[in-house]
């Protein structure tokens, strides 16, 4: 039984915004993929400059596409690439077209290798390369167990698989010994275990994941045009804020900044390039990015009219140094760059919001996968609550037990391998 | 001279199925025993089935064995044991009668073509060039065959056990087995020491049954093998008493008269199946442990008090029966004993029951380290389907951890080994949601029919039940709305749509009984079938969620390991992982993941070795 594998994509260039973002696509749905996004065939490993558009016709970018038919490309099955502007918006927007099509999903890390190896790409030195990485990955596992998270990890989740073991020996030892004595209630005190457990690992679920740390806590700003957004991001990033990278965009793209305040990393982004007056088609196409942006922002500030912004923005009330200034009701922020009136209240306000989503130091975080198989053996667990039959507890607890292997990658040989190439980033 | 193909040593559960089934992939096929009139006694207990017994049973059955229908033709009682919980694991357990059930496996192997009966003793192997060539008989006869089955039980090295006497003896001639003993033992097996006991066996007319707990036997109609049509024999009751504190003090005050706790016997029991002053030993606090009194057969006097197997003194077994309610007068008719015996480790042996160091000898049953007769058939089927597939060059059916029982099993005996009688449980197999006793035709005789080892009365039956299947699916696949079943006094919500039957009997408070207004097409069917086909549609969010381990683990499992695999050449594996995968050489990737303490950074070594290895060859 051979099921079809998955059609994966992945941005594998380096964290945006940087001057090009490329989208991988492997997998037997990587055809299918290009013709929905560029509306027509390619030659074989010729570059073309073509739109990308979305399902409902919005362009996307103007992209350079290469296409790779299997089995002779990098990972050995049908491949595409997209050399897109390097904006995060932009990729935002590609990928999120990508995922909306049937069959394809984001790739975790490594995956590209790793079907490269499935698929007999990479050859014996390559492999040879990759069992000696292997020993000293064991090494430096060991010394990971002793200091950093992701010992904290597995040590917290041996002991939750204890837990359950337990529980799960309960259950079974109704279903194996009780032989004569047919007992169908689940044994005293096993149900406020099972809830405890859940609860635990629910709060652990909650906690900030370790993506965000990489990305940073992501401030978008919007309003109407002259509404004071650029004053108000330059006055946001530039006064005690250290610049830590400043890559603008093309004058179509959103314009960036990731800085550090008070230590917690922030990306901030003013929508204000998406704005250019004058010709249509790029107006709409700076909408379409704005919309995208307000997605994946964690918290957008909305400097127009009350309520007009996008749903659940901060609203701020802007120039509140000027005569002609309009004040907002409520919990709004009244600030001006100009005077700073205002500006460090946002700023601490901002920074007590993202302190919320981030990890502190030292704490174990989950990365994207990882919330994932957790997420799974969450959701066995509840399972289980709502049982009545023995039997079927029983196979909750085992599928539960099955996310603990996989998140430590300990179950299976596809653990294994994610395990093996989960050391790789995602896209390679 | 005389030729076979398959030679079977022994005419317990093991060498009966192995037997049938080497002759019924067409084998020419001999077994030997030293009387063929013992040929089908049950040694122990007159119990077969029970809980994950029950399924090993049902899937001999299935492909086409003996033990289901001797077990019908000798059943005096019935029981669906863990009826309460899924199906999934219920356990059907029947009490046969020992003659009934002898005579009905004597006329099964009697009537096997392609099967000779011979009465003698084995006295050696003939072995060329190392691997076998045929069998010795005690009295010189000498028998040609290139694969032969041991199922010769407990015969290696077996003393038995009662108070302070001791017996040496096994179930094969001594002098003969001694022979054949010292050759496996000169080649250098691994073996180990195990054992088990048994109860006194009680005169019934002398049991005070009124003042006892009745149990009967149910009334339904299941049977364990699909062929059987109906019930047959009367039904009988057991009754149920209990060990008092006055029998406790008896056993407390004789431990040290035991075997067990003078030190004779030091071997390892089986901790799912304690002796009584085990039992006492390590649950004192207990107030009493129940006793099933089970009568033998229909025209015997003899009862089997299960759950107090004993290796006390003969005077301390009567005293402690004496102690218990409704025993008062009891007459013990034979003690109970305990045995101790030599297995061979079952690591030594490759997922066929083939001896490694051996080629063309295999093992099935007690001798693998196995308790029970369940356990002990399902070996033995495999080992005659294995040797009989390879002497005619025929694939044997493929069986795995997610299709049967069987292939858990023979995949936790050869991989993992022993270190207690191993018996059979439905949590060892972690895929038992699709691993129901009453789907094992399902799962199995497809398999069975293909590899040419299911005679003709099955195949007949198993196509018109696919027919029936046909019609039972499409029945369940009828789209009823939530309209419809809430005007019909279903607690459903109007609005839940339309769904088909196979859905809506997942919802609590929908049950196949209330939707029979719906089910007038398949009116008549046989109703196992329809409870089957319901049971699929009730585990099937399980099932599905089930598959990607499947598509993993069928990928690993088609990712072979060759036995000379160079375990020591692959860098990144630590000494004791190298010790563990070269013992246990396990011959796919997926196995090699099963052995304790082999992690996935070793098994990513192993799969870039093997591919290494795949395409070297």
């Amino acid at each position: 039984m051979s099921a079809e594998p998955a059609t994966i994509f992945a941005v594998s260039t380096g964290l945006p915004p940087a001057a090009i973002g490329v989208i991988r696509i492997s997998g037997p749905k990587a055809g299918d993929a290009l013709r929905a996004l560029a509306g027509r065939d390619f030659e074989p490993r010729r570059a073309s400059l073509v739109q990308l558009r979305d399902a409902a016709g919005a362009v996307l970018d103007e992209a350079l596409v290469l296409w790779f038919p299997g089995p002779h490309s990098a990972t050995g099955e049908d491949c595409a690439e997209l050399h897109c502007h390097g904006g995060r918006a932009v990729l935002a927007a590609v990928s999120s077209a990508l995922t909306a099509i049937e069959g394809l999903q984001p790739a975790e890390e490594g995956e590209f290798t790793r079907r490269a190896f499935v698929n007999g790409r990479i050859d014996l030195a390559e492999a040879e390369g990759l069992a000696d990485l292997l020993e000293a990955e064991t090494e430096l596992q060991r010394a990971a167990a002793m200091t950093n998270v992701s010992g904290l990890l597995s040590g917290t989740v041996e002991g939750w698989r204890s837990t359950l073991l337990a529980l799960s020996a309960q259950i079974e030892s109704l279903i194996d010994f009780s032989d004569e004595d047919d007992v169908a209630e689940t044994p005293e005190g096993f149900d406020g275990q099972l809830i405890n457990l859940a609860q635990e690992i629910g709060q652990f679920l909650d906690r900030p994941r370790s993506d965000v740390l990489k990305q940073g806590f992501r401030v978008a700003l919007a309003g109407p045009p002259n509404s004071g957004k650029s004053t108000l991001f330059n006055a946001l990033v530039e006064k005690d804020a250290a610049i830590t990278s400043s890559i603008a965009g093309t004058t179509r793209d959103v314009i960036e900044r990731a800085v550090a305040i008070s230590g917690v990393p922030f990306s901030f982004v003013d929508t204000a390039g998406l704005r250019g007056e004058g010709v249509e088609s790029i107006e709409a196409l700076g909408i379409e990015r704005a919309h995208a942006e307000f997605e994946i922002a964690d918290v957008v500030l909305w400097l127009g009219g009350q309520g007009e912004g996008p749903q659940g923005a901060w609203e701020v009330a802007p120039k509140s140094d000027v005569d002609e200034f309009r004040a907002k009701s409520g919990t709004a922020w009244a600030v001006s760059a100009v005077t700073g009136e205002g500006v460090d209240l946002l700023k601490r306000a901002l920074i007590d919001a993202a302190g919320k989503t981030i990890p502190k130091p030292g704490e174990v975080a989950l990365n994207q996968r990882q919330h994932m198989r957790l997420s799974e053996a969450y959701a066995a667990l509840l399972g289980a609550q709502r049982q009545g039959d023995l039997l079927l507890v029983g196979e909750e607890l085992r599928a539960a037990r099955l996310g603990f292997d996989r998140l430590i990658g300990r179950a299976t040989t596809e653990d294994m391998l994610d395990a093996l190439f989960g050391r790789f980033c995602i896209g390679k | 001279m005389h030729t076979f193909d398959v030679l079977v040593i022994g005419g317990g559960h093991a060498g009966v199925e192995a037997a049938c089934a080497a002759a019924r992939m067409g084998a020419r096929t001999g077994l030997v025993s030293f009387d063929l009139d013992a040929i089908g006694a049950m040694s122990c207990n007159p119990a077969i089935g029970g809980l994950g017994k029950g399924h090993l049973v049902c899937e001999v059955d299935a492909l086409d064995g003996v033990i289901g229908k001797a077990a019908d033709a000798g059943a005096i009682h019935y029981r669906m044991l863990n009826r309460s919980k899924g199906s999934a694991v219920w356990g059907p357990r029947v009490q046969a009668d020992r003659t009934l059930f002898k005579a009905e496996v004597q006329k099964i192997v009697r009537a096997q073509a392609n099967l000779t009966l011979i009465e003698g003793e084995a006295a050696a192997l003939s072995l060329e060039g190392g691997r076998v060539a045929g069998l010795e008989l005690a009295d010189g006869t000498l028998l040609e065959a290139p694969r032969v089955i041991l199922c010769t039980g407990t015969f290696l090295g077996g003393v038995l056990f009662r108070g302070e006497e001791r017996f040496e003896g096994g179930r094969v001639g001594e002098n003969a087995a001694t022979r054949l003993a010292e050759q496996l033992r000169g080649a250098e097996l691994p073996m180990a020491r195990l054992k088990t006991g048994t109860p006194p066996r009680l005169d019934g007319r002398t049991i005070d049954w009124v003042s006892l707990d009745e149990q009967p036997s149910d009334d339904e109609d299941w049977t364990l093998s699909a062929l059987t049509r109906a019930r047959t024999n009367p039904h009988i009751f057991c009754a149920i008493t209990r060990t008092t504190q006055a029998s406790h003090d008896t056993i407390r005050a004789n431990l040290h008269r035991s075997p067990l706790f003078s030190g004779a016997i030091d071997a390892a029991g089986p901790r799912y199946c304690p002796s009584i002053e085990d039992k006492i030993h390590r649950f004192g606090d207990r107030d009493g442990h129940q006793v099933f009194l089970e009568p033998e057969g229909l025209n015997t006097h003899l009862v089997y008090p299960n759950g107090i197997s004993t290796s006390l003194p003969v005077d301390v077994q009567q005293d402690m029966l004496r102690a218990m309610p409704g025993l008062a007068n009891v007459e013990m008719v034979v003690p109970g004993y305990a045995v101790e015996y030599d297995h061979i480790d079952p690591r030594a042996l490759t997922p066929d029951l083939q001896v490694r160091a051996i080629p063309g000898l295999y093992c099935a049953g007690q001798i693998n380290g196995t308790t029970g007769y369940e356990e002990a058939a399902a070996q033995g089927l495999i080992a005659g389907l294995e040797a009989a597939g390879a002497e005619l060059g025929r694939e044997i059916p493929p069986l795995d951890r997610a299709n049967s029982y069987i292939a858990v099993m023979i995949d936790d005996l050869t991989l993992q080994g022993v270190n207690e009688p191993y018996r059979m449980l439905t949590s060892r197999a972690e895929y038992r949601l699709r691993l129901r006793a009453n789907n094992a035709s399902t799962r199995l005789t497809p398999l069975g029919m293909k590899a040419g080892c299911v005679g003709e009365e099955r195949r007949t039956w198993f196509a018109a039940r696919e027919e029936m299947r046909e019609v039972v699916s499409a029945c369940f696949a009828t789209s009823i709305s939530a309209k419809d079943l809430f005007n019909h006094g279903f607690a459903v919500r109007r609005d839940a749509g339309d769904k088909p039957i196979s859905e809506w009997i997942r919802h609590e408070g929908v049950s196949l009984e209330g939707l029979s207004h719906w089910l007038s097409d398949i009116e008549g069917v046989d109703k196992a079938l329809i409870a089957e086909v319901a049971e699929d549609a009730a585990y099937e969010p399980y099932l599905a969620r089930q598959e990607a381990e499947l598509r993993d683990l069928r990928a690993s499992e088609a990712m072979s390991l060759p036995a000379d695999f160079p375990y020591d050449e692959v860098s990144g594996l630590s000494n004791e992982m190298i010790e563990r995968l070269s013992t246990a050489k396990p011959t796919t990737l997926a196995a090699a993941g099963r052995i304790p303490g082999i992690t996935p950074a070793a098994l990513s070594a192993l799969l870039v070795q093997a591919r290494r290895w795949q395409r070297a060859a």
